[in-house]
């Protein structure tokens, strides 16, 4: 007897919403131009920052694999000393994976990359020979460096220190600017729709407290007003989910070739796009939805 | 229909409108609630139909506590109670025919039922054949007939009406109460806030007089009792 009234909808009852919801939008004609606007903004710059971020970090990550130790030998050491040094290095708890590269080897390595003029070398070689070390995990390679440059027969030993270092550095302050953009921009956008559901609202509020009056349930007031917003979370998804899609193939295609060379990737076109689309759809109807919700909370009063 | 023991309404604002109000409303009755302004007659009215919660005692009305109604069941609640107002709150973009189907759609009744259901009540309300006009079209009179037929298109076990007569002429009124009593023959419990003595003297019928919260007078085929 002092149960609630029956809240399965009816297809009839969900048609009404939604007739409910666009008469609704168009009502408050720029009030939804401008949080669809929003939403449009918010979105395109996630888009953006997410596509940048992720190859950044994916070619961050390339490049940090690929990390290894030069390890410059001494000009006058023997063989045995060589093979006593190759012995150390591998005993080194960090250390994966040791090779060897003459100096003849080196040069060779140089005239191929440089071109035809370095074989003027070839009468007095300049360079070291040097052992190439690989560390099992990425982040340990700077002490093995270190260690093997304590080593009696090491010159030196180098890598690719400073690049990876700063790139990991710009990355994490661009993460923290882009986040802090981004939720900026989530909040105004969020603002917008909760705004313009309120102002639907005060439209309406004659209608709600006859609903109200006659017995409506809560759900068949509130449901038109998160339909709005869900629908302004929609809209404003259609541009900037156009954007990432088209631009990223031209973009792909038209830098891979490029850096192609250089030994680093691009994301592929759908493995990138489909998470970014979906993730970016999900921010729109997320956004939308709870920034209807915060108004029908406050001012429906249901 | 109607029972209420030692109910005690307290405002937030530290106003105390009612006070230890016992009364018992059978089916079927028809009933003036009197007193001066600012007597608790309002907050009487908005219990029952759970506008307002009591801060003490009971209120019982078609077998539901409006005390400890739950949030969720108060539709269930306003659907038994038919509520008509002083000003009418019609909505003045919907004509007649759309005014009291609204009350039906939005409690997601059959649509061939609101066509039958809303026919019927235009009919015994007199506006059948104005059902396309929009309500500014209308006099106050016609106006209430509206709203009196959307509180009954449901057909609640009560009806509570305050003030109904408030913005009406005489000879409108009249017609208004005539409607009421016609209702009120069908079996609907009538519930009204009124200070129109003439209405009061003339249909005689029980009457609670409200003062300082408190009934001060219940009598069967009372009259109004103040000077107007």
């Amino acid at each position: 007897m002092n149960s609630g009234v029956i809240t399965v909808m009816k297809p009839r009852t969900f048609r009404r919403h939604f007739r409910e919801s666009f008469k609704n939008l168009r009502r408050n004609g720029w009030m939804t131009f401008a949080a669809v606007s929003a939403v449009t903004v918010t979105l395109l710059l996630t888009g953006i920052f997410l596509v940048i971020m992720l190859n950044l970090n994916k070619i961050g990550t390339d490049i940090e694999k690929d990390v290894e130790v030069r390890v410059h030998v001494k000009l006058d050491l023997t063989e045995a000393d060589k093979e006593q040094l190759r012995a150390q290095i591998e005993n080194l708890p960090e250390v994966e994976n040791v090779e060897y590269s003459s100096k003849e080897q080196e040069l060779q390595n140089i005239i191929k990359d440089m071109g035809s003029d370095f074989t003027l070398f070839e009468q007095s070689n300049p360079l070291y020979d040097v052992f190439i070390v690989k560390t099992a995990r990425p982040q340990d390679t700077p002490d093995a460096a270190r260690k093997i440059e304590q080593f009696a027969q090491t010159e030196t030993a180098i890598y690719g220190e400073e690049k990876v270092e700063n790139l990991f550095s710009f990355m994490k302050t661009a993460r923290n600017v882009g986040i802090v953009l981004v939720a900026g921009l989530l909040f105004t956008a969020m603002f917008l729709i909760s705004n313009t559901i309120k102002i639907t609202i005060f439209a309406r509020r004659k209608e709600i407290e006859i609903m109200k009056l006659v017995g409506a349930t809560n759900w068949f007031i509130r449901w038109p007003f998160l339909l709005e917003g869900l629908w302004i979370g929609l809209l404003g998804s259609i541009i900037p989910v156009t954007a990432v899609a088209v631009g990223y193939y031209y973009a792909e295609q038209a830098l891979s070739a490029k850096l192609a060379a250089h030994f680093v990737e691009f994301i592929g076109y759908i493995p990138l796009v489909v998470p970014v689309t979906v993730l970016m759809l999900a921010i729109a109807v997320f956004i939308g939805i709870w920034g209807s919700f915060i108004s029908v909370r406050r001012f429906l009063n249901v | 229909m109607i029972d209420m023991q030692g109910v005690t309404k307290k405002y937030p604002n530290g106003v105390t409108a009612l006070s230890g109000v016992d009364v018992t409303i059978k089916q079927g009755e028809f009933v003036y609630i009197v007193g001066p302004s600012g007597a608790g007659k309002s907050t009487f009215i908005k219990l029952i139909y759970r506008e307002e919660k009591p801060t003490g005692g009971t209120v019982m009305v078609g077998g539901m506590n409006t005390a400890t109604l739950k949030q969720r069941s108060i539709p269930a609640l306003r659907r038994k109670v038919g509520v008509v107002f002083q000003d009418f709150k019609l909505l003045p973009l919907l004509n007649v025919y759309e005014n009291v189907a609204f009350a039906l759609e939005v409690i997601e009744e059959e649509p061939a039922v609101i066509r039958k259901r809303v026919m019927e009540v235009l009919d015994l309300v007199g506006l059948k054949h104005k059902a396309r006009m929009l309500p500014t079209e209308l006099s106050g009179g016609e106006q209430q007939r509206i709203a009196i037929a959307r509180s009954i298109v449901n057909n609640p076990k009560v009806v509570i009406a305050d003030e109904p007569t408030g913005n009406l002429d005489p000879d409108t009124s009249w017609d208004i109460m005539r409607l009421f009593e016609t209702i009120n023959k069908r079996g609907t419990t009538i519930v009204m806030a009124t200070h129109n003595k003439d209405i009061v003297n003339k249909i005689r019928r029980r009457v609670i007089a409200i003062e300082n919260g408190r009934i001060v007078r219940d009598e069967q085929r009372g009259d109004y009792g103040y000077e107007a």
